[in-house]
C-alpha cells in the first residue's frame, strides 16, 4: 500500500481483510489491530491502544466497536464509519449466505466439524489479546492484582462484569494504580 | 437492545428475542447463534443479520444489522472525539488505566471459561494449539492470517481424523 494514499482506504482494506480472520469474534482479532495499528502503521501508541480498548468495554454494544475507536483515530469520523463498515458488512453478508445455504442443504457435518476445529485456535487468539494487551496496561503491582483479581472473581462469581470496570477507574482516578 | 448490554449485547438478545417477542424459539436462537459463532467477524452483528433476515427477508437482515450498529456507534464516536481532545490530561489517563486494568481482567476469565470445556474433556490436542497460536501471536506476534492460513488446516485435519477413530 502506498503510505501517502487516502487513509480511509487503508483502513477499509485492512479492516476489511482482517475481519475475515476474526474467528471467534472481535476480541480475537486483537492482537493484529494491535500490530497493525501500533506496530506497522504507527496510528498510535501502545498505551493509547490499551486506552481504547478500556473505552470499547466500557461502552455498552457489540465489543467491535473497538474498530470505530482506531478509525477515529486516523481519520475523524470518516474513518470512524469507514473501519466499523469494513469489519462489520463483509462477514455478515458472509454469514447471509452461509445461513441461506445451510437452511436449504439441510443437516450436513461439516458445520460441527469447523466449528470443533476452530474453537482451540479462537481461545488461543482470545489468550494472546489478553497477553499483548496486559503487557501495555499492567505496569505495576497493583494493576496485576487489580487484573488478577478481576479474572478470578469473573470467572467463579456471577457477579456484573461493569463492577470490576467501575472499580478499575476508581482506583485508578484514586492514582493506587 | 443495542445499547443496553456492558460488556456484550447476547444476554439481552435473548430476551428480547425469545422471551419477549417470541420471534424465535429457544432452540433456533441457539441454532442461529452457533452458526455465527463459527463464521468469522463479529458474532452478535452477523447474528442480527440472520436473525433479520430469517424474520423479514433481506431488508428484515438489513434493518436489525443498522439497528445494532448505528446508536453505539454514534456514542463510540463522541467518546472518540471526546478522547482525542481530552485524552491527554492526567486524570482521565489514570481513570483509562484502572478501566483496562479490569478490561483485561474480564478478557482472561473468558478464555478461562471457554477453556473448561477442553481441559475437562482432556483435549490434549485441542490444548496444544491453543498454546500454539498464543505463541505464534502473542509471544512471537506473527501476523493473523499467516498463521491462520497454517493452523486452520492442520486443525481441521487433526479433528476430522480424530472423529473418525472415535466412530471407527
Amino acid at each position: 500500500m502506498n503510505p501517502n494514499g487516502n487513509p480511509i482506504w487503508t483502513l477499509i482494506w485492512t479492516f476489511g481483510l482482517m475481519s475475515l480472520f476474526a474467528i471467534g469474534g472481535a476480541n480475537a482479532a486483537i492482537p493484529e489491530m494491535h500490530r497493525i495499528a501500533v506496530d506497522v502503521r504507527h496510528w498510535m501508541s501502545d498505551k493509547q491502544f490499551a486506552d481504547i480498548f478500556a473505552i470499547s468495554q466500557l461502552t455498552p454494544g457489540p465489543n467491535v466497536l473497538i474498530v470505530t475507536l482506531i478509525g477515529y483515530a486516523v481519520a475523524g469520523v470518516a474513518g470512524a464509519l469507514a473501519a466499523t463498515l469494513a469489519m462489520c458488512v463483509p462477514t455478515a453478508v458472509l454469514a447471509y449466505y452461509v445461513s441461506g445455504l445451510l437452511a436449504r442443504s439441510g443437516h450436513s457435518r461439516w458445520p460441527g466439524l469447523i466449528q470443533a476445529a476452530l474453537v482451540p485456535l479462537s481461545i488461543g487468539l482470545m489468550a494472546a489479546s489478553g497477553l499483548i494487551l496486559a503487557q501495555t496496561t499492567d505496569r505495576s503491582v497493583v494493576a496485576v492484582l487489580m487484573t488478577a483479581a478481576t479474572a478470578i472473581l469473573t470467572f467463579t462469581t456471577r457477579l456484573n462484569p461493569f463492577w470490576f470496570l467501575l472499580a478499575g477507574g476508581l482506583l485508578g482516578f484514586a492514582g493506587v494504580i | 437492545m443495542s445499547t443496553a448490554g456492558f460488556g456484550g449485547v447476547l444476554y439481552w438478545a435473548r430476551r428480547g428475542i425469545v422471551d419477549q417477542h417470541r420471534w424465535m424459539t429457544a432452540d433456533e436462537f441457539n441454532e442461529t447463534y452457533a452458526l455465527c459463532h463459527f463464521l468469522p467477524g463479529p458474532n452478535i452483528v452477523n447474528f442480527s443479520m440472520v436473525f433479520g433476515s430469517r424474520i423479514r427477508g433481506i431488508a428484515g437482515g438489513i434493518a436489525a444489522f443498522a439497528g445494532l450498529l448505528a446508536p453505539p456507534t454514534a456514542i463510540i464516536t463522541i467518546l472518540a472525539a471526546l478522547y482525542a481532545r481530552y485524552g491527554e490530561i492526567d486524570m482521565l489517563r489514570r481513570i483509562l488505566a484502572g478501566v483496562s486494568c479490569a478490561a483485561v481482567g474480564l478478557l482472561i476469565a473468558t478464555v478461562l471459561r471457554m477453556m473448561t470445556p477442553l481441559i475437562k474433556r482432556r483435549d490434549v490436542i485441542g490444548l496444544i494449539l491453543l498454546v500454539a497460536v498464543l505463541v505464534a501471536i502473542g509471544l512471537a506476534r506473527l501476523p493473523l492470517q499467516a498463521v491462520l492460513l497454517v493452523a486452520i488446516p492442520i486443525s481441521l485435519a487433526v479433528t476430522s481424523y480424530m472423529r473418525r477413530r472415535i466412530s471407527a
